[in-house]
């Protein structure tokens, strides 16, 4: 299932999101299975979920059930069940395969008010120009130092700027794109604007709002990203398509 | 006027903050109503974190019943931490709420509900933040009307300097009451401005308006009397009682929130108000009479609560959830109902007696077996006379033999330290007890894998209960006697290590026992506190007794005054003009018999014993059993 987090529930972190997630399937009254032993836990699993403060438009979890259930109905009584921000997008029936194994790369937008257009095509020139970027990251286990550049495919700025929650009206905003390989350690996009920082001393004036566009298998022929659901959509029926990287108006 | 959301401000500043989730509201069952569709609106704050408020049962039901008031709204406002404290009044972003995120101040009432002392100089943040001046009396025709509920509300005199009303006892009805009296005052064109509606407020006799109180004092300290200041404001404010939970099935739409909260479960309160009589606990003697919900009420409440909630954990709350008159039935009907569905039902505050085994097994038959939790209170059988909690050594052991052999391997038991008579072997008797819990464990099962949990708190007088005249122990009293016990405990090579302790050390419950019984004065201590960076005073890592003693003898308050002295029959006390219904002289006879080892048993299956309660106010005890059963579960 592919689901999205949108607006003020871009604040929610992994933990909240699974607490959300079981109540929802135990209002919308889906069969889902539980794991046995002492202490029986709802079966549902979830793929590279984003950071706290991160918004995305292609979050992914498997939910197991004990009956078979129809795709479509799972996605509107459990969309339904979910508080408005937490909105599921697309069901489909698990096939063969890992779901977390195609999550290869994502694809982010990071909007940046009041920073300036040309210091950022700077930057960005620059950061593609080098071999490696060093960035250091506080992690659980202290400071961790590893290169940000290896993992980013693409990074550019992109053009359209339309309104940001946090945004004054009529301040400038300056929008990134980039797509970014799930690596380990994870290069996050504040990785990539450390690494802005660290090679043109581009530094925003307040705190990026970061939106996941779009994760999934990248296809070696035409270097863009594919839906990871569709190798399930292809052996089972009952899913609806859409473009994993639509960018839907929350 | 439409009022603006602040969210767009509060936005930038997330980012920033540890668990942002907790303040953007959003909540499934939340309720956002049209500022220009009300004239009455209230903005409900617990003045606590988020985590803690939010599962708060008063604020719920009341968010409930205003929300559904015609003309009326309601939204929620939380203590925000330090950390976005900083950054608000760095960009001067106003105290909110987290439904709309509409700015206090912007509201007719701030409606804030005090279960414990401590959420104090929260309260001073909140008002700080908002832009509305601490003192009542530098408030405006723009400010709200600052008002007080929840069991620290019966002695509201701390921080009467900070309120501009208080409300005793329960709220339902007299939420909906004031906020009738806004309204047609408002309709009037608001005459005679805020002066005039908090007459109104005060003249029903339902709301207490503390400017409108004159305290004076005796040379030596001791209040002299307490007095109306203007004609038509009565001399004594009366507590609220709902009588027929029935009627009152809230919450109906429970709040789940997406950040992680204390209490991860749909709760219903199965009865209200408590009358066995432990005489150190505050709650049972101020929400008295006893009132039952029905069996069937109850299920009905469950059943609807878990469809609307999603939880998979049900609370069945009270002050003593065993006592129900159909408790069996209610348990054994629930377990059935979910059965196989992986919902666990808890029952909290059970008293000691192996009937409870006996539910816990079937609250347990469908989710975790956790721990069994039993409150002797005192260590001693003395200990025990006193404070009214008649239960015998034969009792607890006979009680957790019967959790142990059927399979319970946990046990927790809760005491308290520093009651009134307390001497230093009672405290040990603790030790004693714990080890004869321990040897039956293991002698009833033929395991030694048997644990005990040794859990203590400090004992504070509180107003409205017979320990109201007690001098409070003495934190280094407290603190030794803790010690011996943990070396007694610790100490013991056979039973030690079977044996869990948790204890808190004896200087917060001096400045709990500060505010619990204080008077106008300890409003500047408040004060001081706060503007020295007090917050958050219920949290350990946040509280500090030093600064509490610094700010006292900056204002010139004796502590020990305040707590450790003991008074005299005659002494008016602080709250003596505001009522629980309980005849004074008869909490005086009990405090006399708690010295004496007198014992009062529960008027609900003995006769009345005239605590005076149910003739001051018109009440009567309301208990089953019904006879009547849960109805069967309807089909989804």
């Amino acid at each position: 299932m592919r689901y999205a987090k949108r607006g003020r529930l871009r604040f929610t972190s992994h933990r909240d999101i699974s607490r959300a997630v079981e109540r929802a399937v135990r209002r919308a009254g889906i069969p889902v299975a539980y794991s046995a032993g002492f202490s029986p836990h709802p079966k549902i699993s979830y793929a590279g979920a984003a950071p706290t403060g991160v918004a995305s438009e292609a979050e992914y979890l498997e939910i197991g059930v004990t009956t078979p259930c129809d795709p479509a109905q799972v996605r509107q009584s459990l969309d339904e069940s979910l508080p408005s921000g937490l909105d599921v997008l697309d069901v489909v029936e698990a096939g063969q395969g890992g779901l977390a194994d195609r999550l290869e790369v994502s694809d982010w937008e990071v909007r940046l008010p009041g920073a300036d257009r040309e210091l950022a095509e700077v930057a960005v020139e620059k950061f593609l120009a080098e071999g490696t970027v060093e960035v250091e990251r506080l992690t659980k286990k202290g400071p961790r130092r590893f290169d940000a550049r290896q993992a980013v495919l693409g990074l550019r700025v992109s053009e359209g700027a339309d309104r940001i929650a946090a945004q004054v009206q009529g301040e400038p905003c300056v929008i990134l794109r980039m797509v970014v390989r799930h690596m380990t350690p994870a290069v996050r996009p504040d990785d990539v604007l450390t690494g802005l920082r660290l090679v043109a001393d581009f530094a925003p004036p307040v705190p990026p709002e970061v939106t996941r566009l779009a994760q999934g298998p990248l296809d070696a022929s035409t270097g863009a990203l594919a839906d990871p659901l569709d190798l399930d959509r292809d052996t089972t029926r009952g899913g609806e398509a859409g473009p994993a990287g639509e960018h839907v108006a929350g | 006027m439409p009022v603006e959301s602040i969210f767009h401000r509060l936005e930038a500043l997330l980012p920033k903050v540890q668990k942002p989730i907790q303040y953007v509201g959003g909540e499934l069952n939340s309720t956002v109503k049209d500022w220009d569709s009300a004239d009455v609106r209230w903005a409900l704050m617990y003045p606590d974190a988020y985590e803690v408020g939010l599962p708060n049962q008063g604020v719920a039901i009341l968010y409930e019943i205003l929300n559904e008031l015609p003309g009326t709204l309601a939204e929620r406002t939380y203590a925000v931490w330090p950390d976005l404290e900083e950054l608000m009044r760095a960009e001067g972003v106003p105290q909110f709420t987290v439904d709309a995120h509409r700015p206090v101040r912007a509201f007719d009432v701030l409606g804030v509900s005090f279960s414990t002392e401590l959420g104090y100089t929260n309260l001073l943040t909140a008002l700080d933040l908002a832009g509305i001046p601490l003192l009542a009396a530098d408030r405006g025709e723009d400010d709200p009307i600052v008002l007080a509920g929840g069991h620290a509300a019966f002695n509201p005199e701390p921080i009467a300097d900070f309120l501009d009303a208080a409300v005793l006892g329960d709220g339902e009805q007299i939420s909906i009451a004031i906020s009738e009296v806004i309204r047609e005052w408002k309709g009037e064109g608001s005459p005679g401005g805020r002066d005039e509606l908090l007459m109104r407020l005060a003249e029903s006799g339902g709301v207490y308006v503390p400017r409108f109180y004159d305290v004076e004092y005796h040379p030596d300290g001791r209040i002299k009397r307490v007095a109306p200041n203007r004609a038509d404001v009565p001399w004594r404010v009366h507590k609220h009682t709902v009588m027929d939970l029935d009627e009152w099935p809230y919450p109906k739409k429970p709040l789940v929130p997406l950040a992680e909260t204390v209490h991860e479960r749909f709760s219903v309160e199965i009865f209200r108000g408590c009358t066995r009589g432990c005489r150190f606990c505050q709650a049972g003697m101020i929400t008295r009479p006893v009132r039952e919900r029905s069996i069937t009420t109850i299920g009905a409440m469950v059943e609807n609560g878990i469809k609307e909630s999603g939880f998979n954990e049900v609370g069945l709350l009270s002050l003593s959830s065993a006592d129900h008159s159909e408790i069996g039935e209610v348990a054994k009907g629930l377990a059935d109902r979910y059965e196989g569905t992986n919902t666990s039902l808890s029952l909290p505050s059970t008293r000691v007696d192996a009937f409870n085994i006996d539910l816990a097994n079937e609250f347990s038959r469908n989710g975790r077996r956790s721990g069994l939790t039993f409150a002797p209170e005192g260590g001693s059988e003395r200990m025990r006379k006193v404070i009214n909690k008649m239960v015998t050594e034969e009792d607890l052991i006979r009680t957790v033999t019967t959790a142990y052999s059927q399979g319970w391997r946990q046990v927790k038991l809760y005491f308290m330290c520093g009651l009134p008579t307390e001497q230093d072997e009672d405290v040990l008797g603790i030790a004693d007890l714990a080890k004869k819990v321990i040897q039956a464990g293991r002698e009833a099962t033929g395991s030694r894998d048997i644990r005990c949990t040794v859990s203590i708190g400090g004992f504070v007088p509180k107003p409205h209960t017979p320990f109201q005249w007690a001098g409070q122990a003495d934190h280094e009293t407290v603190d030794r006697r803790l010690k011996q016990l943990r070396d007694s405990l610790r100490g013991d090579k056979n039973y030690g290590r079977a044996i869990g302790f948790r204890y808190h050390d004896g200087k917060p419950s001096i400045v709990e026992g500060l505010l619990s019984r204080g008077d106008r004065r300890v409003g500047a201590v408040i004060r001081a506190v706060w503007e020295d960076g007090g917050r958050f005073d219920g949290w350990s890592e946040h509280f500090s007794y030093e600064r509490w003693m610094a700010a006292a003898e900056k204002a010139g308050v004796d502590v020990d005054w305040y707590t450790t002295r003991e008074r005299e029959e005659n002494e008016v006390l602080p709250w003596d003009h505001l009522d629980a219904g309980l005849d004074r002289e008869w909490l005086w006879q009990d405090w006399q018999e708690a010295v004496s080892g007198g014992e009062v048993e529960d008027c609900r299956w003995t006769p009345c014993y005239d605590c005076g309660v149910c003739p001051t106010m018109g009440t009567e005890i309301q208990i089953g059993p019904t006879g009547r059963k849960l109805l069967p579960l309807t089909v989804v």
